[in-house]
């Protein structure tokens, strides 16, 4: 099933990778098509174009070819040497991530939602980090809703969704913003599977993320993950009817989450919100 | 050969920041703090504004403290302790010399002088004199370190040293450094806080004035210089080694390459700040040649100004006396 996403739509990508990437300016980075590369800019004048490495959105590093291999290997052994370090796995996820996130983004525009999404390019940030969320209303929202539930998770463990850091080494801003959209979407995974922030909980939620997303950094979050995991919980993941088994039926036959418009949804029960995006209730095995 | 220390300390930077509250947190982990000059800014919202050069340094500096040192060793291929090593020889401290060294957070140079002036030849310690009798060996001990102090007051077995520095958290890891050392070494160090441009000491108190790696990060260079040329006792000397610019051109090529594509990732990894180490590769192409820093310094009052470049020709010694006014 990951091949398929891997490589279903090996032709379109290959032909992607063949065009040529001419350098752009910042006016006319967002009126590219991909795919549009020869298209004729008469107001190209090569005296305007900026020294140095062009950013092309803000916190953008852009990275040559031997810094993104640099940075991929060695951030990803930080990764496994520190699993901790949050900043190692985003830079892991963002310098081997391209490749999926095209196609991600691929499926994001073939999605209505998705399109929708992508064009007004929401961020789950509160409002005093530049978004929209709003604790309060949130927790004051009814027992088994969507928005209660995430606010119930996000107070239990002490988190905040500003907490995210921005996505820096992705070069194309839509490609960033998918990244950066799968990134704030991670604890809302964890709320519509039921899983906590323990060692197993990271592991399936990685699987799903895996299964959905294709990310390198998920495919080798989860397989590697499940190696550190203690016996107990490795009993709970391998068992019949266990995680393992839970993670790869939802992730295969789950619609995308990062489709869904949570932030017009808090209200909705999660219950239903699971069903709409076929996700299976969680096993209960505690 | 790779020392099983650096190894270790190495491990230790890579699995240490930056820190997080939740013990068991795999997969896309938290962070309770926003480290400054970080991912703050939203997402295709207004950036941030740059903040001033003053109080940059600081924020460079307190972050990456803990691994400054590994950090150093990795980006130098442990070549800086080749160049410190030089510096501290060609300084050259006496016994007994009052000595101040400038933005030596961490102590290298520190330490590096105390053991230079320890093992100068013609200094060795004064035997022990016990009364007969009493054996013990704490007696022993009282006397060694009576005669030992009395020894020290009347003909020093090493110089002073005193660190000035801004930043409160490299003097920490400096005075533990010191500390493992040994007392003597410890005891020698006063580490005190304060800027380049206003020195916490009297007027013509130190024999030697050293900086190393710290004249980039000053902003107001003539005022540095004018300060060191007051601290300074009539003929004492002033020491600089700071990065140079790089005559040979295949060698500059090289080195702008590799100090803007592999530093501020090698930051990355190892001490979780990239922006630190791209502003250290920055200050270092903004610092005047050596012959415009050696006028400079003549400027300012010293006398005899020389310059040496250390192999493979990225930095240079600067020194100078500061003569009697007439």
């Amino acid at each position: 099933l990951l091949s398929r996403r891997l490589f279903a739509q090996s032709g379109r990508l290959l032909s992607l990778a063949a065009s040529q990437r001419r350098p752009m300016t910042s006016s006319n980075a967002s009126s590219q098509e991909p795919g549009d590369t020869l298209a004729i800019d008469d107001d190209f004048d090569p005296d305007l174009l900026p020294l140095g490495d062009i950013r092309r959105y803000p916190n953008h590093r852009p990275l040559d070819c031997g810094q993104r291999v640099f940075l991929a290997v060695g951030s990803g052994v930080a990764c496994l040497a520190a699993p901790w370090r949050d900043d190692m796995i985003s830079a892991f996820g963002e310098t081997t991530g391209e490749w999926a996130l095209r196609l991600l983004r691929d499926d994001m525009l073939a999605n209505e939602e998705g399109r929708r999404i992508l064009a007004e390019r929401p961020r789950i940030r509160t409002v005093e980090g530049g978004g929209s969320i709003d604790l309060e209303a949130l927790r004051r929202l009814p027992e088994g809703s969507l928005g209660r539930a995430y606010a119930d998770f996000l107070d239990r463990y002490g988190y905040s969704p500003d907490h995210r850091r921005t996505v820096c080494f992705v070069d194309d801003p839509e490609l960033a913003y998918v990244m950066q959209r799968y990134r704030e979407i991670h604890d809302l995974n964890h709320v519509l599977l039921g899983q906590g922030t323990d060692f197993l909980g990271e592991v399936v939620v990685k699987w799903f993320e895996a299964f959905q997303t294709g990310l390198p950094m998920c495919v080798t979050g989860a397989f590697l993950g499940s190696l550190r995991l203690r016996p107990k919980q490795t009993r709970r993941y391998l068992q019949e009817g266990g995680y393992l088994a839970y993670a790869l039926r939802t992730g295969s036959d789950a619609d995308l989450t990062i489709n869904y418009y949570f932030e017009r949804n808090w209200h909705q029960p999660l219950a239903e919100v699971r069903q709409q995006l076929r996700i299976e209730e969680p096993p209960n095995l505690k | 050969f790779i020392p099983k220390m650096q190894c270790r300390q190495l491990l230790r930077c890579i699995s240490r920041s930056p820190a997080t509250s939740s013990s068991s947190c795999f997969g896309v982990a938290r962070r309770q703090v926003h480290q400054p000059g970080g991912f703050d800014t939203s997402f295709g919202f207004e950036e941030v504004e740059p903040g001033q050069k003053q109080d940059r340094v600081n924020q460079v500096f307190n972050p990456v403290s803990n691994s400054y040192d590994v950090m150093n060793d990795l980006m130098s291929a442990g070549l800086h302790r080749c160049w410190k090593r030089r510096f501290v020889a060609s300084a050259n401290p006496r016994p007994g010399w009052r000595v101040v060294d400038v933005a030596g957070g961490t102590g290298d140079i520190a330490l590096g002088l105390l053991e230079w002036s320890r093992k100068l030849p013609g200094r060795a310690p004064p035997p022990v004199r016990v009364a007969p009798g009493d054996g013990s060996v704490d007696s022993f001990r009282e006397a060694a370190e009576r005669q030992t102090a009395a020894a020290e007051a009347e003909a020093p077995a090493s110089c002073t040293v005193s660190v000035v520095d801004p930043s409160p958290s490299m003097m920490q890891v400096g005075s533990a450094k010191a500390s493992a050392k040994g007392s003597t070494f410890a005891s020698s160090i006063q580490w005190l806080e304060g800027r380049a441009e206003s020195l916490p000491l009297d007027e013509a108190s130190s024999d030697l004035y050293t900086i190393a790696f710290g004249m980039r990060n000053c902003t107001d260079l003539p005022g540095v210089l004018r300060e060191a040329h007051r601290v300074l006792k009539p003929y004492g000397r002033f020491a600089c080694l700071e990065f140079c610019s790089v005559e040979n051109p295949l060698l500059s090529i090289l080195y702008d390459e590799y100090s803007f594509r592999v530093i501020p990732p090698m930051g990355l990894l190892v001490a979780g700040d990239w922006d630190s180490y791209e502003y250290l590769v920055e200050s270092i192409r903004r610092f005047p040649h050596q012959t415009l820093f050696a006028n400079m310094m003549r400027e300012a009052g010293f006398s005899a100004v020389n310059y040496e470049v250390l192999w493979p020709g990225v930095c240079c010694i600067h020194s100078g006396y500061k003569l009697p006014s007439v």
